[in-house]
């Protein structure tokens, strides 16, 4: 199906696009036809800065089983991470 | 024999409002009077297998042309405007009704045009199709494919930019509606797919309905997984039956 739905999480930091680095303040989120990835549905996100007209975009679309993968490992990356910073601050 | 020969290219035309925009166009080389198509594209946007689509139809005899529905957000690539486009909540119907229209007026002045116009769209560009035909009076013939959301269950989807469930347009349809529909998809499920053809057949209007099992959505198209060559071999031939029926001068 075609849809509509987009999640928008806001965010803080840059992204590297086709122009170079850029600051970017949301994602775009989506679950529908991939332009590109051989798939019949992807998880799409879009990084853009909507201060800056959000003209500009980083994009990716992964399978959703991909997505769910990603998920974890950045939410594992964000617990070792922090624990490390944590014990080296100490 | 000999492939026919044909000519495509991307073309400026007056959209909505009279905006200019881009569409690609595709007709025969050979001389004679040829139907013409406006092919809508589905919502990732304008697309290159909407252009294979539109090519095709040349290779068979149409003159045909797909508006970038999505052109007053560029300029860019197509996919990063589509890109903006679905961020912005997709493009309002009314602007897609005159976009249409527009991509009808540039295959009414070629001096190869029959006098016929038919058009077709896929999945978001079905549901579009649908509201064109129930939009545009001067259509002669309009082709859903798996067009999802002409029944909205759910109310809270209607909104500013799609105000109307096109169903509840069914009655100024005029021209005979082709629909080509996989047992499998899941927008539109069988059921809204059942209702739409009730809803045609209350209100005495022509058309076909196909139905595909083994298939979902978006079967006719070669680059995607839910491609599915036998059945789309077959909606392919139906549509090109239709069309030419219909669009006889």
């Amino acid at each position: 199906m075609c849809s509509y739905i987009v999640e928008k999480a806001r965010l803080s930091g840059s992204a590297k696009g086709a122009s170079g680095w850029m600051r970017i303040d949301t994602a775009n989120v989506y679950f529908d036809h991939p332009y590109h990835a051989p798939f019949d549905h992807a998880l799409g996100i879009d990084f853009v800065c909507e201060a800056d007209g959000a003209r500009e975009r980083v994009a990716v679309e992964i399978s959703a089983q991909s997505a769910r993968e990603l998920v974890k490992s950045i939410l594992a990356a964000l617990a070792s991470g922090e624990q490390a910073h944590a014990q080296a601050a100490e | 024999m000999t492939y026919p020969s044909l000519i495509a290219e991307t073309v400026s035309f007056r959209g909505h409002k009279g905006d200019q925009g881009e569409a690609y166009s595709a007709r025969p080389t050979r001389a004679g009077k040829f139907p013409g198509v406006v092919v809508i594209h589905h919502m990732p946007g304008w697309d290159e297998w909407i252009t294979e689509v539109v090519r095709k139809f040349a290779h068979h005899g149409f003159a045909a042309i797909s508006p970038h529905l999505y052109f007053r957000d560029g300029p860019g690539n197509p996919d990063d405007v589509g890109a903006r486009v679905r961020a912005a909540g997709g493009v309002p119907d009314e602007q897609v009704v005159g976009d249409v229209a527009g991509a009808m007026a540039l295959l009414r002045a070629q001096p190869s045009h029959n006098g016929k116009i038919g058009t077709i769209g896929f999945c978001s560009g079905g549901r579009h199709a649908y509201l064109c035909g129930c939009r545009i009076p001067d259509l002669d013939a309009v082709v859903d494919c798996w067009g999802g959301n002409v029944v909205v269950d759910d109310k809270s989807q209607l909104n500013a930019k799609r105000p109307v469930a096109p169903i509840d347009l069914t009655e100024q349809l005029r021209a005979p509606l082709l629909g080509i529909f996989g047992n499998d998809d899941q927008n539109p499920n069988a059921d809204q797919v059942n209702r739409t053809e009730a809803t045609l057949k209350r209100l005495g209007k022509t058309y076909e309905f196909h139905r595909y099992d083994g298939a979902g959505h978006a079967f006719f198209n070669t680059s995607r997984p839910a491609h599915r060559p036998e059945q789309a071999a077959d909606g392919w031939e139906k549509v090109f039956a239709f069309l030419r029926k219909h669009l006889a001068a």
